[in-house]
């Protein structure tokens, strides 16, 4: 180690010192002193790599460049985004159809064996109620509702990550947040957001910009997570495309998924243009994105991925919270005071509310016990509905429809509320602690939850005003 | 070399989060998407989420591998395009290399954009001399046409250079017996660096002895001195609240080496 003799350097060296001298050194150096250091390291770099690098003469034809022409084309780009778009929820739609069904069926009648099962050797009925029709039904509705889409839609996604068409998204709206004065990469962060919100939001670190970060978190709620997607796939296939013929439903299932997702995207540029304007206002900073070359993808590591990573991991979070929730639904639905159960007590209480925004108290009640996790709304609400006694019997996926539109006064106007309100409302509570700790702020957390839980809550009331002036319900 | 050090046989075991004891540490460093999660998860055997995207890893990983017998931590850093910039992943990536000190960095770079890459390689020989660059997508670059010669890179720079395919596991064992070489003094390094103009140089080697008197032992005093001339805010912050003496002498006092501390206390 060299260290200079003591008699060379004054005897009480501070770091304040070093730090005069650096200046006034700095000072000596030319004013381009730190330009000529980059400029000396790019132009090192050029030539070690100039003699390392053999390259062909003939230009080669170069197919990854032909694609991007093609795909981030300023015309061709966006459309070509929304066909594949519209394909990968086509499939997953038509393809999670069946297995779905049957699993249902599978586990409910499992459900129904073990219940007799305890009746008959004498289990006292609020046992057999609390672990069947609590626990059990609600993880059996999270796996048979979520587990299909999921284990179709997961490789499908994984596979255009995998590919690099993911940064190509990015590239193609990039222009759109730059215009509405946010970070360019919040494209690519919002695009994180449709695996997962909370890994969304952690992505934020790749933009330097505070401010721009700070909008990138608060907007990255507004594109639907794997947990929302089952349950908007859900409704658009029961609901929205159930009035359709057969030989178009998985079609029109598919697009309405699609106008979720571009609605989405739309209040992502929309409020990050508001927040850039008032609370958060600055320029949008510039930056290269770097395209990178398509690789084949690896099928086995797509296959462990999705299916381990994502379709398992998100399982079986939401069969956790699923389990909890569904014995609290369970205690709501059997507790009764002077007759009337608690979950009614609640919904009725809810119940103006709710259909002011052209809901009811009734889902309003299954998303306040599902704000652990999103993933369980749709299961949380059938339980609320079994649990308040309005549905005698366990329906199937396809009897949901008649059931709910018959039965309970579900109109077009809730099934686009409900899909517009799981889209715009808070985050999960896995997101909002993300927020919460990538911001270092509880202000910006309670804001990232509150300020969607308001939009949602505006947006359904405008469309229920709306549908209602038009005397369409 | 003999047979125990051969490459062929060579033994490496995945040794995942199995973290308690190890003798080396290894940074793995590189621009986005060059494959360094991939290289990751194929020596420690952990399933980092991998993607074909930029800007993928933005927190530390860290994992085990044992190769001939000495185990190794393996820090995954952040993808970045320099080290002089200030968002936070880049800040991740250069206080590891600066203050963690590693025994050996891997560069990982993208054959088919080797220039590019170079410009990081450059940065981090400006930190450290215990570098090995993997050249990795060799197999990208023959499908475009592209030879890269290792050979003359590694003159260049100073530094070994090895071509590896991170996906089939082509050129891994050349690669981690490389950088036993390099952490045993079996292999001589002479980094390159940037020169400068006279002036510069000059301004350089008066503040080096300073600041190797303030924190005897630093081993990165010259990249230092280039940092205050530049005005970078966390070198100037790290030497004025004493963080960067304070970290000369914990490692001094214990013997612990810096990295092997960070690398304990924060897995983050």
């Amino acid at each position: 180690m060299t260290s200079q003799p003591a008699e060379l350097q004054p005897p009480d060296l501070q770091p304040s010192d070093i730090l005069a001298r650096a200046e006034i050194l700095r000072k000596s150096l030319s004013v381009g002193f730190r330009d000529e250091t980059v400029k000396s390291i790019y132009s090192e770099a050029e030539r070690i790599a100039r003699r390392a690098v053999h390259a062909p003469d003939e230009r080669r034809w170069d197919l990854d460049q032909r694609i991007d022409r093609l795909v981030t084309s300023p015309i061709l780009g966006l459309p070509i985004m929304m066909a594949l778009l519209a394909t990968v929820f086509w499939l997953t739609i038509v393809g999670a159809n069946i297995p779905s069904q049957m699993l249902a069926t599978a586990l409910f009648w499992i459900g129904d064996q073990a219940q007799a099962l305890f009746n008959a050797i004498g289990v006292p009925w609020w046992i057999t109620g609390f672990i069947w029709d609590g626990v059990y039904l609600s993880m059996a509705w999270v796996i048979a509702v979520m587990l299909p889409p999921m284990a179709i839609f997961f490789p499908i996604f994984t596979f255009l990550e995998d590919l690099g068409y993911l940064p190509r998204v990015a590239f193609n709206l990039d222009y759109l947040f730059k215009r509405a004065g946010a970070h360019g990469k919040q494209s690519l962060t919002m695009t994180m957001g449709f695996g997962c919100n909370a890994a969304g939001v952690i992505a934020t670190r790749v933009i330097d910009s505070p401010r721009e970060r700070l909008i990138a978190i608060l907007t990255n709620n507004f594109v639907p997570c794997n947990g929302r997607f089952p349950t908007l796939i859900m409704l658009s296939t029961v609901f929205v495309a159930a009035s359709f013929s057969p030989a178009v439903s998985s079609i029109v299932a598919a697009g309405s998924v699609l106008t979720i997702v571009l609605i989405g995207i739309l209040f992502t540029v929309v409020v990050s243009w508001a927040l850039s304007r008032t609370m958060l206002k600055g320029e949008a900073s510039a930056f290269t994105l770097e395209l990178p070359p398509y690789r084949r993808p690896n099928f086995t590591r797509i296959l462990y991925t999705s299916l381990i990573d994502r379709t398992i991991f998100v399982l079986w979070r939401a069969m956790l919270t699923a389990a909890p929730a569904g014995a609290v639904i369970w205690l709501l639905g059997n507790i009764y005071i002077n007759s009337i159960s608690l979950a009614q007590y609640i919904a009725n209480f809810l119940n103006p509310l709710g259909l002011l925004i052209g809901l009811d108290g009734v889902i309003l009640l299954a998303y306040i016990v599902a704000i652990p996790a999103n993933e369980i709304v749709v299961p949380t609400m059938m339980m609320v509905y079994l649990g308040t006694g309005m549905m005698t019997d366990i329906p199937s996926l396809s009897s949901l429809h008649a059931l709910l539109v018959g039965a309970h006064g579900w109109t077009m106007l809730t099934v686009v509320n409900l899909m517009l309100f799981s889209l715009l409302h808070n985050p999960c509570a896995t997101t909002i602690m993300t927020i919460s700790k990538e911001t270092g702020s509880r202000k910006w957390a309670t804001f990232g939850a509150l300020m969607p839980l308001s939009i949602a809550f505006l947006v359904c009331f405008t469309t229920a005003s709306i549908a209602r002036w038009m005397g369409w319900v | 070399m003999d047979c125990e050090s051969c490459p062929a046989n060579a033994h490496l075991a995945q040794m995942g989060l199995k973290l308690d004891k190890f003798d080396r540490v290894v940074a793995l460093a590189g621009n986005p998407n060059t494959g360094k999660s991939t290289l990751f998860n194929s020596l420690t055997g952990l399933k980092q989420h991998t993607g074909n995207w930029p800007g993928k890893t933005v927190t530390r990983a860290e994992g085990g591998y044992e190769f001939n017998h000495i185990r190794y931590k393996l820090v995954d850093l952040p993808g970045t395009y320099s080290l002089l910039s200030a968002s936070q992943d880049e800040e991740v990536a250069r206080d590891f290399i600066l203050f963690g000190q590693p025994d050996c960095t891997i560069v990982v770079t993208d054959a088919t954009a080797l220039e590019r890459n170079l410009n990081l390689v450059l940065q981090v020989l400006e930190i450290t001399e215990k570098v090995v660059v993997a050249v990795n997508l060799i197999d990208e670059a023959r499908r475009k046409g592209l030879e890269v010669d290792t050979r003359s890179l590694a003159r260049d720079l100073g530094v070994p250079a090895i071509p590896v395919v991170a996906r089939t596991g082509e050129g891994i064992q050349m690669l981690l017996s490389t950088v036993a070489d390099v952490i045993s003094g079996a292999i001589t390094v002479q980094a390159r660096h940037i020169d400068g103009t006279q002036e510069f140089q000059r301004a350089v080697a008066e503040l080096v002895p300073m600041i190797e008197e303030l924190a005897p032992g630093v081993p990165n005093a010259r990249w230092l001195a280039i940092r205050l001339l530049d005005g970078d805010t966390r070198v100037q912050a790290a030497l004025l609240n004493g963080e960067l003496a304070d970290l000369v002498a914990r490692q001094r006092r214990s013997g612990v080496s810096f990295s092997r501390k960070i690398a304990l206390e924060g897995a983050q």
